[in-house]
């Protein structure tokens, strides 16, 4: 029986409590953050000084929000206040509480017994917890910021649960930077009674996300993770981060199978049996579940390297001979006359298909169709794209533009990079296949009509081409586990 | 966040079985071993070559007796009855009073130029888990394994082989044919089953000997929990 989580993500109302008027306070921070993100509920802000605060009247107490007005308690109050204001708050309607303060089991023994009463409290009146000792959730189909930290990501397609706030923070700055977005986010804190699987499953349910990315790094039922996750990862591709992968665990066995068991492989082979996609820092794991929420699962690890430039084209072709589920794919043979018709004869004629400088305007566009449309191909990576765009920007900026005929050209090479960027985008609908295209510019010349474009288009620009090999060799491998067992 | 944890699940002392009743454990649940018998002396033992085949290996077995190549306690291809005799002969003298009560293990000489480990053991955080990976008396030290939690399906078995490192060992190799990934994936399943018994606290298979692309346990090490054995 899934949790249901909407009281959490998609609340009627919110009443935060601890608000101060002091804005380096949690409490005024997550008053401000829901007062300044979009959120249409009505909230609640409960003060311990009346009056106002950012122009928001404050309650003296929960008992004064109306009742039904509101589905989710945030408690920015400390530890030891808690407990009278959960029972107030769930008497005024409330269904889910999110606890930021610390000062629970992280602490120790203490806080482990004051932890335990919490989650009791919760379970007697039947409130989602969610916490203690988070940063928050977000949820922007709702507008919903109600954490204690920025920043508000963009609305997109990506569930995050986090053990960690700074990598939940992490994600929604990636989030920013490649404006490929996220349906909720929780930073889970201790997960004393709700955790990571638990809102694994509900994102499965959930029809604003189509891809969990999580960030794990102690589990109190390892099993229980494992049975919940497993049916999760049938319906919505997860992708995980395991934190504290190099702690021991060999610890004196009596036999060989023992200690090879290192908490490490055992976590690896638990993720692979359940689906998990598994990726190996932050970025990448970002960069996985990104790939997921915008490309389509491809059929096959058949690979075309599509590119302008020649070396990238050859540590690319590199990379993904020595995927373990990706391969080049032979062209065929029609394909190949094709492409003869198309390009002067000093092109490749092999995987890398590197057009060797051929190309007039219409021939990348028209290529990325026909290539991703062959039947034999199940995924393009495009490289050597914002070539033009590089030049545009310095002629532009250089003591020349407008003149000489230089405005024409340098529209004309934005222009072209636009048509790229959405004739990969446009093969990849078409053709429900994925299209990786990949440039430095990402990160070094974000502003790169290419890297605009491609923006535009809803997906990643990939910051080399190893990482897009690195995402697509997850889709691949995810789709073969699925494909598997469907 | 949690505990990581570093305690056996049930707290309860193990205590390993002779290598004659892990076998029998493990041949219960369809894992093919080499051919065997037992032999309580240097006679005894003779017959028991004769009946399985020359050559064979001789071990001293018990209870007590958990890794015996440290202790020289394997006789390795053994090609006439005398040198079968002079291996039981010197095996029971190396018996040691702590050793408890022993016999003869006496087993055909399985050859072949691959050996995988496989296993099962109990994990803190995740229970019962089945491994898989390169075996022999080097496989703590080349480390390529790999695991999943048991009971295993099928799927689980052949995703788990596939996640061997040295897949090309798997191949075929020098003349040999190639492993049977599905005779392989039965002994995976296998391990997986043998975790339904709770007194089951372990199982090694090592090595798994690959004859003709198939393999065989020709040793088993099966730790049993608590005072009851799982026989």
């Amino acid at each position: 029986m899934v949790r249901d989580l909407t009281p959490l993500f998609e609340p009627r109302g919110v009443v935060v409590t601890g608000v101060s008027a002091h804005p380096g306070k949690f409490g005024f921070v997550t008053l401000h953050n829901l007062l300044s993100c979009g959120y249409e509920g009505r909230v609640f802000a409960v003060a311990r000084e009346p009056g106002t605060i950012l122009d928001h009247p404050v309650l003296a107490s929960v008992d004064e929000v109306p009742e039904g007005a509101a589905d989710l308690l945030v408690v920015c109050t400390p530890a030891s206040a808690n407990e009278q204001i959960i029972r107030k708050a769930a008497e005024r309607g409330v269904r889910a509480v999110f606890v930021t303060a610390g000062g629970y089991s992280e602490t120790g023994d203490e806080g482990a017994v004051a932890e335990a009463r919490l989650v009791a409290l919760t379970d007697e009146l039947d409130l989602v917890l969610a916490g203690p000792n988070g940063q928050g959730i977000t949820s922007p189909p709702v507008g919903l910021c109600a954490q204690i930290v920025a920043p508000f990501p963009p609305r997109g397609r990506i569930g995050v649960a986090s053990q960690s706030g700074n990598f939940v923070s992490a994600f929604q700055n990636y989030a920013g930077q490649t404006g490929v977005g996220i349906s909720r986010s929780v930073s889970a804190g201790n997960s004393a009674a709700t955790g990571i699987a638990d809102y694994l499953e509900w994102f499965a349910e959930d029809p604003e996300t189509d891809v969990g990315l999580c960030y794990v790094e102690g589990l109190s039922d390892g099993r229980e993770f494992f049975n919940q996750v497993r049916d999760v990862t049938l319906r919505m591709p997860v992708v995980v981060v395991k934190g504290g992968v190099t702690r021991g665990g060999q610890r004196a066995a009596a036999s060989h199978t023992g200690s090879l068991a290192s908490d490490d492989r055992v976590f690896d082979g638990m993720a692979r049996q359940a689906g998990l996609v598994r990726a190996a820092t932050i970025e990448a794991a970002f960069e996985a579940a990104a790939t997921f929420a915008t490309q389509p699962l491809p059929d096959g690890g058949g690979v075309v390297v599509l590119t302008t430039a020649g070396g990238w084209g050859v540590v690319t072709a590199d990379a993904v001979t020595t995927h373990r589920y990706l391969n080049l794919t032979p062209l065929p043979d029609d394909l190949l006359a094709a492409v003869d018709g198309m390009l002067p004869p000093r092109w490749s004629r092999n995987n890398p298909l590197d057009l060797a400088g051929g190309e007039t305007r219409d021939t990348i566009p028209e290529l990325l169709d026909l290539v991703t449309g062959h039947p034999e191909v199940d995924s393009i990576v495009q490289l050597g794209l914002g070539i033009q765009g590089n030049t545009a920007a310095l002629t532009r900026s250089g003591p020349f533009h407008p003149d000489h005929g230089l405005e024409r050209i340098v529209d004309f090479h934005e222009r072209q990079e636009y048509r790229y960027a959405e004739a990969a985008a446009e093969a990849s609908s078409t053709h429900g296949k994925p299209v990786l295209v990949a440039s430095e510019l990402a990160v070094a010349r974000p502003d790169n009509p290419m890297v605009t474009a491609v923006r535009n288009t809803n997906r990643l620009c990939y910051p080399s081409a190893d990482r897009a090999v690195v995402a697509l060799g997850h889709l691949v491998q995810y789709a073969t586990w699925r494909r598997a067992r469907a | 966040m949690t505990e990581n944890g570093v305690d056996l699940p049930t707290g309860r002392a193990t205590c390993t079985l002779s290598e004659a009743r892990s076998r029998q454990m493990v041949a219960r649940v369809g894992i093919p071993v080499s051919d065997w018998a037992t032999a309580g002396d240097p006679d005894a033992a003779v017959d028991a070559a004769r009946s399985v085949g020359l050559p064979a290996v001789v071990k001293l077995c018990g209870d007590a007796i958990a890794h015996k190549t440290e202790r020289g306690l394997v006789r390795l291809s053994l090609t006439s009855e005398n040198e079968v005799r002079e291996a039981a002969i010197g095996l029971l003298a190396a018996a040691r009073p702590e050793d408890g009560p022993v016999e003869l293990l006496v087993s055909t000489m399985v050859q072949g130029s691959r050996e995988l480990i496989a296993g099962m053991v109990r994990n803190p955080q995740f229970g019962p888990c089945v491994m898989l990976g390169v075996g022999g008396v080097l496989a703590e030290a080349v480390a390529d394994a790999a695991f999943r939690l048991a009971p295993l399906d099928r799927l689980d078995a052949h995703d788990l082989i596939n996640d061997l490192g040295a897949q090309a060992l798997l191949g075929e190799l020098r003349g040999e044919p190639a492993v049977d990934r599905d005779a392989l994936a039965d002994i995976l399943c296998g391990l997986g089953d043998l975790a339904a018994d709770p007194d089951v606290a372990s199982v090694d298979l090592n090595p798994l000997v690959i004859v003709d692309g198939r393999a065989i346990a020709v040793d088993a090490l099966v730790e049993a929990t608590g005072d009851q054995s799982p026989i």
